[in-house]
């Protein structure tokens, strides 16, 4: 039946495609996104991932798993990378990479952490860190669709310098039926910082969170101590466990 | 999910990361894929599950009592699967309620 | 098929410079990364206890105190993971499988092989005579310091010359076996008995 073929044949063995990188912007001291165009790429869904493969020149191969960071809208793919000291990847992709270099990549990768506008909300998003891109990419679809989605970003960076997208996330902030943005700055505060200072907690995601009882849909990514913690609160105040998803940072491109 | 590639963490990942690992032996997406635990009954979305493993294979756990639900390696002789742990694996399919 | 783009200035992490001591294929790492195939236990003392057993029958069991009050070995050896870091020198002392067998009365092994049972239901299976003479021990302590949770604590199996997932962690229950069967890993395509010396870690290899 061709309806069943459409359904089954549609998620086939995934092909590895050349990228070729057309920009890259500096968006920390450590974090950098690369701007790819990828001939023949599928479209994707927010929150999904992609495995990059970079080959040496004597034949070697390096594979790591890398959230998507723009809309499915966007024209060009970006991927938004954090330098890991010890890393095999990372330190390439977010320091040697240049406009114009070529690299391999296969997906879109994960049903499972993705949100659509047609999924409705309200969306709840909390992010540690780098952990930002997978939500980033919903903010993003959800201001190419126009979504009148509630949406609120609750967002944790070590200092001011650290926060990734920052002038992006204030005009998301600003334009009208924009999400709502709220960081907080654990490690350091510039002077006259009047927002929050500490870890995500309880207390703050009672105070600045969507309350439970609106069923919105959570979406939590960051380094597993944020994860855990987050999650252990958010179930505390009631949310629902079937509508908090999570994603934790992880060795995940080592699994082959 | 920028992978933080200079150590493997005791802590568990999202079983949403062995999406791409899954990809390769199912034609659907099976991070969307509900388990039932074979030992306690659970019932829990795929990328739901613990994933520990890595970067041996692949073993996802059950989130109430820790059983292994489903495990998969590869090797190069091939891609090695046990759901043994599982007393089912229901695919919604596209119109699924 | 195509070949794949080269990464400009990409090289990775290159093997190293051959030494005799890292077996075909490893790196070597000063760290000592953790692989786990399942939660790390709360370790609790006071209700541990390791168990000898062959058939329906307990051979010898040792509460956590009679165990520490076994004849101690340390031993300085190389160890190699599988997923290919190899770490040299590293400091382990505790109870060989030797003294473990002779503490349980038993002056030869009665079966050829051996499963080794962890919390977690981890298994991990091994010919006898690779863990006699020496070759392996429970090990209770890492560098000096009581081993950590993450790395087994409080007590692992120790068998350098095999891949280390042979070195189960948390390890509770060594139960002889006539014939050689597959543990957790072993059962998923890795290989029975894992000799890094002859590259041996995938089923068929």
């Amino acid at each position: 039946m061709p309806e069943t073929d459409t359904t089954l044949g549609g998620a086939r063995r995934l092909p590895w495609r050349t990228a070729e990188v057309r920009d890259v912007i500096d968006e920390t001291p450590r974090v950098r996104s690369l701007y790819l165009s990828v001939p023949g790429w599928p479209s994707h869904r927010s929150g999904q991932h992609l495995d990059v493969r970079l080959t040496a020149e004597d034949g070697y191969q390096a594979q790591r798993s890398y959230s998507i960071a723009s809309a499915p809208e966007a024209p060009q793919l970006a991927l938004t990378v954090e330098v890991i000291d010890d890393g095999e990847l990372s330190p390439y992709l977010a320091r040697e990479v240049r406009a114009g270099d070529r690299f391999e990549v296969r997906g879109p990768i994960g049903g499972y952490f993705v949100w659509t506008a047609a999924l409705g909300g309200p969306l709840f998003l909390i992010a540690g860190g780098s952990g930002i891109a997978p939500l980033m990419a919903m903010l993003r679809h959800r201001a190419a669709v126009a979504s009148h989605v509630p949406a609120l970003l609750i967002y944790s960076s070590r200092t001011f310098a650290d926060i990734i997208y920052r002038q992006e996330l204030d005009q998301l902030a600003a334009a009208s039926g924009g999400p709502r943005v709220v960081h907080t700055l654990t490690r350091q505060q510039p002077p006259g910082w009047t927002g929050a200072a500490r870890r995500i907690d309880r207390d703050m995601l009672a105070e600045a969170g969507i309350a439970a009882r609106a069923q919105p849909r959570v979406f939590v990514c960051g380094p597993t101590s944020l994860v855990e913690e987050t999650t252990q609160s958010l179930l505390a105040l009631g949310h629902d466990a079937n509508l908090i998803k999570t994603e934790r940072f992880g060795p995940t491109g080592a699994l082959k | 999910m920028n992978p933080d590639e200079s150590a493997m963490p005791a802590a568990p990942l999202d079983g949403n990361a062995a999406a791409g690992l899954l990809q390769e032996v199912f034609v659907f997406d099976a991070t969307s894929a509900t388990l039932t635990c074979d030992g306690c009954g659970a019932t829990a979305e795929v990328g739901a599950a613990r994933l520990y493993g890595a970067p041996m294979g692949a073993v996802l756990r059950c989130r109430d009592c820790d059983a292994a639900l489903l495990r998969i390696a590869r090797t190069p002789m091939g891609l090695w699967l046990d759901l043994k742990g599982s007393r089912s694996l229901m695919i919604r399919l596209n119109g699924g309620a | 098929m195509q070949d794949p783009p080269i990464a400009r200035g990409f090289r990775g992490r290159r093997p190293p410079a051959a030494n005799d001591r890292i077996p075909p294929g490893q790196h070597l790492t000063s760290d000592f990364p953790v692989l786990s195939a399942g939660p790390t236990p709360t370790p609790r003392l006071e209700s541990w206890s390791l168990a000898l057993q062959h058939g329906g029958a307990l051979l010898g069991k040792w509460t956590w105190r009679e165990f520490e009050g076994l004849p101690q070995t340390r031993v300085k050896v190389d160890i190699h993971c599988v997923t290919t870091w190899s770490k040299l020198d590293t400091n382990w002392q505790g109870v060989t499988v030797d003294t473990l067998l002779q503490a349980a009365g038993l002056s030869e092994p009665p079966q050829p092989y051996l499963m080794v049972h962890s919390d977690g239901a981890y298994t991990t299976n091994l010919p006898v005579e690779d863990l006699l003479k020496g070759k392996a021990m429970i090990a209770t302590h890492y560098e000096g310091k009581p081993l950590s949770p993450e790395h087994g604590g409080p007590a692992r199996l120790l068998i350098p010359h095999l891949y280390f997932w042979k070195s189960a962690k948390w390890v509770r229950r060594l139960r002889f076996m006539p014939h050689n069967e597959p543990g957790f890993w072993e059962s998923l395509g890795y290989h029975l008995y894992g000799d890094p010396w002859r590259e041996q870690r995938y089923a068929g290899d």
